[in-house]
């Protein structure tokens, strides 16, 4: 049973300092259901920092401002409690858990996320089948998932290990993190392809990336340019192609 | 009666601290003949188990504690112990369950483990060993259909003399040190196992200890033999209740594998731990050594120490028989006060033999954990191999990990490789968990669980969900 909601995210005033340097600065955001935004910054501009401050990684301190995830208070949350109120967040750099099978991670935090949606943890056959069908738009060979989560992964398994348990854990809002480092342009594709399937209507995508060419696979609604803690300029995609063309000087 | 003060007990991670409410007959506190002779009286022994008990005790009187160990040791006080503890008016151990004193039954049932054998695990004979007797012992007639013996010791030392006779002592001789030499003059109950010849045992063996009486010293006595060709798995596991005494668990262990024999042996060890504080707990002394006499042989340790307040133990194979093979899987867990100095011993006699050890430690709370190993070639020892992986794993910045691997090696066709980590759980990796829904527990518990899989998956597959679960619930507490 979902309510119609306003706004997805909504970001305000939010200053963030990380060891005890104040990297985010009074940053407003607006995300509605359904809609894809971007946010396109040079390197070291603090990006990355509005990804993991809204998946709520330690040591980020939120020192002013707030954040509504769908309707409730975002910043109050543990990171799980984020995860289960359907926040994901897809690492620029993917963790290894050696000894951790991904077959068994993927079973764990897919029955974490029945588990508060008050569902019976998921049969075997019913998962190694929802599984297979996942892994196939993904070209993920099984063989994968009896590895141990991310380690020995090439950079592009990892990416792909992210967007499949994106779509596993089925998400309100996806915040990807730089998804287009570390892959050619066949995974680039092969990636972009999946999310754009997750793209549903209700569904909203928070996109950091530092280049267009994901933007050219994933078409954003609105584009936002990130600068010195805050955004500087918005627009519709045809920003980023001019990003794109002229760089990062700021006006 | 127990002086329990149970409201002194925050902890409520160690669910099988309760007493069971049951009338005790101990024999009077106090190390000496009188109470050896008293010991050997109630289990019924012919004189030379008698004989053989006081010479053991004969010797003791020159020995030291050992003092070597990277642990706090508080001083024990040997007269001060009482050696042998038996639930009230237990003359001779019961011939069926309905026999058995319904508490007793419904203490192993909140253990986890039921006796009855209609209810019990499919495939897995229990010896239940409650304080200084063995209180019941499942699926033995069918067992003895195929020849393989398991019955408690005191019962194989008056009907079986012969092998008791012929090996106990053999791998770990009376004089060896302090502890396996008190174990010898007092040892009370343990299990038996003879295997014959090519007898493949067809269940899961498991001995299940208990220490309930309070003030009491539990000194189990375990021999296990494999004939040639045989094969056996057993399991033990342990567990006592909560109290602010330390109490004293020093059990000798002996394996012997013949011919073409394999021995798996795996524990998990629970004992009640001491509290947050550190006060209470066991101390857990054991020396378990396997033999692989025979050509061929194997023996495999695989133990899993999560409990105890000081756990002292080196599970050894001596590979005499040419291509014997000694295996040692280990997950050692402290949290909290806890202290650990375990490891192993593989000793290289024969040609071609080989040995793998694989050790995890995990460290958290106030906790000290230390591998301690020796790899011994002996100079006939040709061709021989050992591969060593020592892993730890620490968890917060206030425990400790060492590791001490010694070898020895007079052989130059042998070869060694030892390979060692240190790591911690990162707040990336339980970041990463967390941002799919895990909680900071379960987060720790995936990555420990993953840590310590190439041990786990060691055990026998009735009990790798317990220990994993284990795993999980030694280290409540220690996040953050």
């Amino acid at each position: 049973m979902k309510e119609a909601l306003d706004n997805m995210l909504e970001i305000k005033n939010l200053d963030v300092s990380v060891e005890d340097k104040q990297i985010i600065k009074n940053l407003n955001l607006k995300i509605g259901p359904g809609e894809v935004h971007a946010i396109m910054g040079p390197n070291g501009s603090g990006k990355s920092t509005i990804a993991h401050t809204l998946a709520g990684k330690p040591n980020y301190l939120v020192e002013a401002g707030n954040v509504d995830f769908k309707n409730e208070d975002l910043i109050a949350k543990d990171p799980y409690e984020r995860s289960l109120l359907g926040l994901f967040l897809a690492f620029q750099y993917p963790i290894e858990l050696p000894g951790v099978t991904n077959a068994s991670y993927l079973k764990q935090i897919l029955n974490a996320h029945r588990k508060s949606r008050g569902e019976n943890p998921i049969d075997a056959g019913e998962f190694l089948k929802i599984l297979k069908e996942k892994s196939r738009n993904l070209n993920i060979p099984m063989e994968m998932h009896s590895r141990f989560v991310n380690a020995g992964f090439s950079g592009g398994e990892k990416k792909k290990n992210e967007v499949l348990q994106m779509d596993l854990l089925d998400p309100s809002l996806i915040i990807m993190d730089e998804t287009d480092s570390g892959l050619d342009v066949d995974a680039l594709k092969s990636t972009s392809e999946a999310v754009n399937k997750l793209r549903d209507g209700k569904r909203s995508f928070l996109i950091i990336t530092h280049y267009l060419r994901l933007l050219e696979y994933i078409e954003p609604d609105h584009v936002h340019v990130f600068g010195d803690g805050s955004i500087i300029e918005s627009g519709d995609k045809s920003l980023a192609s001019r990003i794109d063309n002229e760089g990062y000087e700021v006006k | 009666m127990n002086k329990i003060n149970k409201d002194n007990f925050k902890q409520d991670a160690y669910k099988y601290g309760f007493v069971t409410e049951i009338e005790d007959e101990k024999i009077p506190k106090g190390l000496n003949e009188e109470v050896i002779k008293l010991i050997s009286s109630k289990k019924n022994e012919p004189k030379w188990m008698l004989e053989w008990r006081l010479a053991a005790y004969e010797r003791l009187k020159s020995m030291e504690v050992p003092k070597w160990a990277r642990a706090n040791i508080a001083d024990i006080d040997f007269q001060d112990l009482y050696y042998y503890s038996s639930p009230k008016d237990f003359k001779e151990k019961p011939k069926s369950l309905e026999e058995v004193d319904p508490k007793l039954l419904e203490t192993y049932e909140k253990l986890g483990i039921p006796l009855k054998e209609q209810e019990a695990l499919a495939g897995v004979a229990v010896d239940a060993v409650f304080d200084s007797v063995s209180v019941a012992t499942t699926f033995k007639e069918k067992l003895n259909e195929i020849g393989v013996i398991f019955s408690p010791i005191s019962e194989a030392i008056q009907k079986h003399p012969d092998l008791v006779k012929k090996y106990i002592g053999s791998v770990i001789p009376v004089t060896d040190h302090f502890y396996a030499t008190l174990n010898s003059a007092v040892f009370s109950d343990g299990s038996f196992v003879y295997i014959p010849k090519n007898v493949k045992c067809p269940m899961e063996l498991s001995t299940y200890f208990r220490i309930n009486a309070s003030e009491t010293g539990q000194f189990e006595r375990t021999l296990i033999i494999a004939d040639e060709g045989s094969y056996v798995s057993y399991l033990e596991g342990c567990t006592a209740p909560m109290r602010d005494e330390n109490q004293l668990h020093a059990a000798n262990v002996e394996l012997v594998a013949l011919d073409n024999a394999e021995i798996k042996y795996s524990t998990v060890q629970n004992w009640y731990p001491g509290d947050e504080e550190g006060k209470g707990g066991i101390y857990n002394f054991v020396t378990k050594r396997g033999l692989c006499k025979g050509k061929n042989s194997k023996i495999s340790w695989t133990q899993i120490e999560t409990g105890s307040a000081i756990t002292w133990k080196y599970p050894s194979c001596i590979l005499r028989g040419d291509n014997s093979t000694g295996e040692f899987y280990s997950v050692a867990i402290t949290n909290n006060h806890q202290q650990a100095d375990t490891g192993t011993k593989m000793i290289h006699l024969g040609k071609n033999t080989k040995s793998r050890i694989v050790s995890k430690g995990i460290s958290a709370g106030k906790s000290s954990n230390t591998y301690r190993g020796l790899v011994n070639f002996h100079r006939k020892a040709e061709n021989s191999k050992n591969f060593t992986q020592c892993d730890s794993l620490l968890v917060g910045s206030s425990c400790k990990a060492n590791t001490i691997p010694l070898t020895e090696n007079n052989s130059n066709t042998s070869s060694l490789e030892h390979e060692a980590t240190t790591s911690k759980i990162s707040d990336d990796q339980l970041f990463y968990c967390m941002q799919r829904g895990l909680d900071a527990e379960e987060a720790q518990s995936l990555i420990v669980n993953g840590f310590c899989k190439e041990v786990l998956q060691q055990l026998p597959m009735e009990f790798a969900v317990e220990a994993q679960k284990l795993v999980s619930i030694s280290l409540e507490g220690s996040v953050g």
